[in-house]
């Protein structure tokens, strides 16, 4: 495990003790020079606003636009590490609150941090813990300090604040760690969404200082401002000023209108650096990928593959297959007869369909068909880049999608018109 | 098939190997061994990636009626046989009646039928229909159509008599069926051994099923809370003196590690493993030592280990769900943050590459990869014990080897 920045060269030979220790100073400061995050732009869509990179993180590199499945209690929902792997997998997330609780940061530390106890070699992206706090747990107060909340194991009351989620990811000691931002509905209006935004920035500075490891994990802003455009561009202004590795855009993809969410998100990519990656935070739906890739963003989480998975909802090029349902239970084809994952090659529909009444194995089943079906798309989709033909792509992916042009979805029609492509 | 014997101890006790098993024949399996308990063709909880992590599988899978049976329909429209449905790799498929490892109600069953639980509710079962299901599912063995509900306490001798009765005529209604299917040509058919616990019964139905012309048989009705094990050794002993020596005889129900070493030295050379599967629902790694060859290296991990006390299960316990004292409890919080491997040594793809606090951890969060790496622990740790039986045997050892598992051995 190679960390990049973190490995001692042996100082070089001298004559005085005094002179041995000078060079092994300057290595150390040389090679700590080398940034834990290295973005390369490998092409650059002429028609649209979209990027294929090579992301270099201190564990692996990371093509983009990349998909990254959640993992979020240390594993990623019945799926080994090495079948992840095999996946073709760089980079998965860990969850702060969840570890945080259970096991807790120094149980994990003691393990050589998440990727020890987990045992995965790649990358990891921890979130802050803060959407976690406003989605799951009862929410006490918000206050400058940090976010108070109560533990749903015993009751008891927590502040998470800005150095305390920081401190939490050190220990976890992922390569891409996420700010403690002031998280606050996308439905909600009002002067809230302002405080929150001005609030994210202090406790931006603050993550920032408390990062034991800079050089080793790489911090990320996250845009807050809500649906607002000029708070979103304020917020822009303001955080754009950090130096910091990369942006996520934050605040959406949590019920709002889809004409709101696409505007404040190309609004995001015209205003952040193209040399950082732009990481759009709870976006997975396929469509929602294709149209987000096309308007300027390089990294997407999302829990949905793998949670409907385990419903048995296995995602396909045409939408999804519901593959408990009685319609399949003597179709012996497999999911998607074009597809090269291990479910696919052994598996038909009416086998998966009657291990569902049997085993959980069935469940493992559609779990690797989805995260196979969503990291084939976006190898898709940056091939297309790469080779000059992503708006192609776009409309033949559309039309896989949806059985008519008039079944596109509005805002996927005017978002993609706004980056030049148009649909039928 | 055919059983090639190479030691026979105490007349009763045997070590070889099965051959010319599946339909080319081309399989063998060594006994005493243990069949790949699945359900639907599927081991718990794994796929074929994380099932070819083990080393050497069972060359027999098993597959059960009760999770069979309500896909009657399916497999008939697909006609390719249940190994090609499942998208099982290359193995021998035998298909048994009930799953061991699931709970079975009583009191459905008649003279011309048996009743086995799917999903959806219970299914009957004539011969007629069990038979229609062997054509479909194209198994490379089985057994016939069995009556065991004999081993509730209180069972009268009416009831076990019947119990016997029933199943030697559906075993004869089974190869009438059998002689005329096209599909079976090939397949073998285990006649299944009832009885209860009642000697005279038990003797009787060997001899009568030794008569029929089956590749082996099935002991039923002696599972685990059936009857104690000195019984059950009593029982079978007498048994396998009345069944012919080149068959091979299959014990149903009994997992457990010291009850499969005892029935080996009654005469049993197949076992059903569904006991991994078993502790792996409890949360639980098999732990248990098979070592019997001196090692020194072994004698000091064997001293670090004996400062620690693991909680035990009951060693006659009765209730198959319960803990036994051949596994340990991982969502125990001495593990939380002990990062030691499940079982110091153990070649498996958990022991390789996690820790026990990691499964500590997922077994208190509830995750489901708990039971994929148990699962592949469990088994293999219990296929290598059936190894280690094999090699006791071999070499005059089986006394040294029961008490390892039964961790009495001192030295």
């Amino acid at each position: 495990m190679s960390t990049v920045g973190g490995n001692m060269a042996a100082p070089i030979t001298s004559e005085t003790d005094g002179n041995i220790k000078e060079n092994s100073m300057f290595l150390k400061k040389t090679l700590s020079a080398v940034p834990p995050l290295t973005l390369r732009i490998v092409a650059e869509c002429p028609v649209t606003k979209a990027r294929a990179c090579d992301l270099t993180l201190p564990h692996s590199s990371v093509s983009t636009p990349v998909f990254m499945p959640v993992g979020t209690q240390g594993t990623l929902k019945g799926i080994t590490a090495d079948q992840l792997e095999g996946l073709g997998c760089q980079i998965c997330l860990g969850n702060t609150y969840h570890l945080g609780m259970r096991p807790g940061p120094e149980l994990i530390e003691k393990a050589n941090g998440l990727h020890g106890f987990m045992n995965w070699r790649r990358n990891l992206l921890t979130d802050s813990g803060g959407f976690q706090m406003v989605s799951l747990v009862e929410l006490s107060e918000v206050t400058e300090e940090g976010v108070k909340f109560k533990s749903p194991y015993d009751g008891k009351e927590i502040l998470l604040s800005p150095e305390k989620s920081i401190s939490i990811q050190n220990s976890l000691g992922s390569d891409i760690m996420m700010q403690l931002d002031d998280v606050v509905s996308s439905t909600v209006k009002g002067p809230r969404v302002e405080e929150a935004m001005h609030r994210s920035i202090r406790w931006l500075d603050r993550c920032i200082a408390a990062n034991k490891h800079p050089d080793k994990q790489n911090l990320f802003a996250i845009i807050q401002g809500g649906l607002d455009a000029e708070l979103r561009k304020a917020c822009l202004d303001e955080m754009t000023k950090r130096d910091v590795p990369g942006f996520a855009i934050g605040g959406l993809s949590g019920g709002e209108e889809k004409d709101d969410f696409w505007r404040m998100v190309t609004l995001s990519t015209d205003h952040l650096p193209r040399e950082k990656p732009r990481y759009l935070m709870g976006v997975g739906y396929a469509v929602d990928l294709v149209v987000c890739v096309a308007l300027g963003c390089d990294m997407f989480d999302c829990v949905f593959p793998t949670r409907t998975a385990r419903f048995g909802s296995a995602l396909v090029p045409w939408g999804s297959l519901q593959v408990k349902q009685k319609q399949y239970a003597k179709d012996f084809q497999p999911i998607d007869p074009d597809c090269q994952c291990p479910t696919c090659k052994r598996h038909s529909r009416a086998y998966l369909h009657a291990l569902f009444k049997s085993d959980t194995a069935a469940m493992h089943h559609i779990t690797i068909h989805n995260i196979a079906y969503q990291l084939t798309l976006m190898r898709s989709v940056r091939q297309s880049i790469v080779e000059g033909r992503f708006p192609e792509f776009i409309l033949t992916f559309m039309k896989r999608m949806f059985p008519s042009p008039d079944q596109y979805p509005g805002w996927a029609v005017e978002a993609l018109a706004s980056v030049n492509v148009t649909l039928e | 098939m055919k059983l090639e014997l190479s030691k026979v101890v105490q007349g009763r006790c045997r070590l070889g190997q099965l051959k010319e098993i599946g339909r080319m024949g081309q399989h063998s399996l060594d006994i005493p061994g243990c069949l790949l308990y699945t359900h639907l063709g599927t081991v718990p909880h794994l796929t074929q990636d994380t099932l070819h992590t083990l080393s050497s599988l069972p060359t027999v899978t098993q597959v059960t009626l009760s999770n069979i049976a309500e896909h009657q329909e399916v497999l008939d429209e697909f006609k390719g046989g249940f190994k090609t449905f499942a998208g099982l790799h290359d193995t021998v498929l035998y298909c048994s009646l009930h799953d061991s490892a699931a709970h079975r109600p009583t009191g459905h069953t008649t003279n011309k039928t048996v009743s086995v639980w799917g999903s959806g509710g219970r299914i009957e079962l004539t011969v007629a229909k069990f038979m229609a299901l062997q054509r479909m599912v194209q198994p490379d063995w089985y057994q016939a159509m069995a009556d065991g509900e004999t081993w509730q306490t209180g069972t009268s001798r009416k009831r076990v008599r019947k119990s016997v009765d029933r199943s030697l005529a559906h075993l004869d209604e089974c190869l009438l069926v059998h002689q005329k299917s096209q599909e079976l040509d090939g397949v073998s058919v285990f006649g299944v051994v009832e009885g209860g616990d009642i000697l005279e019964e038990r003797l009787c139905s060997a001899r009568e099923t030794a008569k029929r012309p089956v590749a082996g048989f099935c002991l039923d009705g002696f599972q685990t809370g059936a009857m104690d094990q000195a019984l059950r050794s009593q029982l079978i002993a007498a048994v396998t003196e009345e069944l012919p020596e080149d068959k091979p005889r299959l014990l149903q129900g009994v997992g457990r590690p010291d009850e499969v070493l005892a029935c080996v030295e009654a005469g049993v050379d197949l076992f059903e493993g569904f006991f991994p599967f078993q502790a792996t629902e409890r949360g639980c790694a098999l732990c248990f030592r098979f070592d019997v060859t001196p090692d020194p290296e072994s004698a000091v991990f064997e001293k670090k280990e004996a400062g620690e006390t693991q909680p035990n299960g009951d060693l006659n316990c009765d209730d198959q769900t319960h803990m036994t004292r051949f596994e340990m409890d991982l969502k125990d919080k001495r593990h939380q943050d002990d990062f030691r491997p499940l079982v110091e040594g153990c070649g498996c793809y958990c022991c390789r590459n996690h820790q026990r606090a990691y499964v500590h951890h997922l077994l208190v969060t509830n995750e489901l990869l708990a039971g994929v790496l148990l699962m592949m622990h469990n088994t293999s740790h219990y296929h290598s014990f059936f190894r280690a039986v094999r090699e006791a045997l071999a070499n005059d050892k089986m006394d040294l080897l029961r008490r390892r598992v039964l961790g009495t051995l001192t030295e």
